[in-house]
């Protein structure tokens, strides 16, 4: 193999590895074209050609013979490794790292998983749940209850995503359980008003991520991509709807 | 309005959009710029509506302003835009008229439940439709820069 192919060979590489880990965290489309033609045309490609989708990548460089796929098979949100590759990427634009440092990064970047701490995220759940209830419904006397309704819908939802790995499945399951505990936590008379508890603790289970990038990507012209978020976001809101109505049909 | 409520608005818009942004996993150093963001964003709604411009134009004008302030600190911090304006809309999903529609519908009171649907749909709406302008501002304002440069 000459060196020029074994070039072509690593941006092709890199470009489609970077471009499957923004995907796959949850970034929006354009923004993965323009990184991957920013990597192509930054490593001395002279063309490129990138068909971007939801679910694969398809790309070539100098009009050859010989493009690349690269399926995007799994799919969570974790914004952190998007502005990973953003600044790996300026870092190459500004010729800081070599193309093989930049391939090597990204290859280390995919398998590490650099969440925040469990007990954080956690606490988290509960500072999303009880302060958007106050906001939300002017009812200071259930901000505790629905902390700790919320953090433990939240932790259902974490567990069973981790090993079913349905992300819809483990929404519904929440919502469900948030119900029980609101309904249950009234009947106890720790709370106050089981509507209210209900709406503060399902905001940590919103899809907004997806809602946001769908919107962003259907003004972007990405018409297949797009809706294809907004179904995801749409079945993520009905999962958690059906969770919720399934209790109050015994209320 | 009073002081007080201000004041318990503004801290627990600023805290649920920090801690939504650590569900996400959004890096440390973008963390206090998407709270204020949404702070931000959640008051120009709530000052439209208390002025009497009703809610699609409160949560139109709440979406353009974090689309254009999320630019703002994505170049300022160079990272990149949906790190700050994911979490910053997050004060903003018509949350309580979702819920109020589902237990109707689950109660079986669909004309109660359709109105609720119909503010649903309006504000997600209106969501967009202030993202869409956002973006129109943004990308004028690129405009407008890169003549100056």
């Amino acid at each position: 193999m000459s060196s020029q192919k074994k070039r072509d060979q690593l941006i092709l590489h890199t470009a489609l590895t970077a471009g499957r880990i923004m995907i796959e965290n949850g970034s929006e489309v354009e923004r993965v074209e323009d990184t991957m033609e920013r990597i192509a045309h930054n490593a001395g490609a002279k063309t490129s050609q990138l068909f971007v989708m939801i679910t694969g990548i398809l790309m070539a460089i100098n009009g050859e013979v010989g493009a690349q796929i690269e399926p995007v098979k799994r799919r969570t949100f974790d914004l952190e490794k998007i502005s990973v590759v953003n600044d790996l990427s300026r870092q190459f634009a500004d010729h800081k790292i070599t193309l093989q440092q930049f391939a090597s990064r990204l290859d280390q970047l995919d398998k590490s998983k650099k969440y925040f701490p469990f007990w954080l995220q956690l606490l988290a759940a509960a500072m999303v749940s009880g302060p958007l209830e106050v906001v939300f419904r002017h009812n200071l006397p259930d901000f505790w209850i629905t902390c700790v309704v919320g953090a433990l819908g939240w932790l259902v939802f974490y567990l069973l995503n981790k090993f079913i790995q349905i992300r819809f499945l483990s929404e519904f399951a929440a919502a469900a359980t948030i119900g029980v505990l609101a309904i249950w936590s009234v009947h106890l008379g720790l709370g106050n008003s089981v509507d209210d508890i209900i709406i503060g603790s399902v905001m940590p289970l919103v899809p907004g991520v997806p809602i946001t990038n769908s919107v962003r990507d259907i003004l972007a012209g990405n018409l297949v991509s797009g809706p294809a978020r907004g179904v995801e976001a749409l079945v993520s809101a009905a999962a958690i709807g059906f969770g919720i109505a399934m209790v109050l049909q015994f209320l | 309005m009073t002081v007080t409520e201000f004041f318990i608005e503004a801290t627990g818009n600023y805290v649920a959009t920090i801690a939504f942004g650590i569900l996400l996993n959004i890096p440390r150093r973008a963390l206090n710029f998407a709270g204020w963001i949404g702070v931000l964003g959640y008051f120009v709604y709530k000052f439209l509506v208390i002025w009497g411009g009703g809610y699609v134009i409160g949560n139109m004008a709440g979406a353009l302003v974090i689309g254009v302030a999320s630019l703002q600190a994505a170049r300022m911090k160079k990272m990149p835009m949906i790190l700050f304006n994911i979490p910053a809309l997050v004060p903003l999903v018509p949350g309580g008229q979702a819920y109020q529609m589902i237990k109707y519908f689950a109660l079986g009171q669909n004309s109660t439940a359709f109105v609720f649907l119909i503010q649903v749909v309006m504000i997600s709406g209106a969501i967009a439709f202030g993202f869409l302008l956002s973006e129109l501002v943004n990308r004028v304002r690129r405009r407008v820069w890169r003549h100056r440069a």
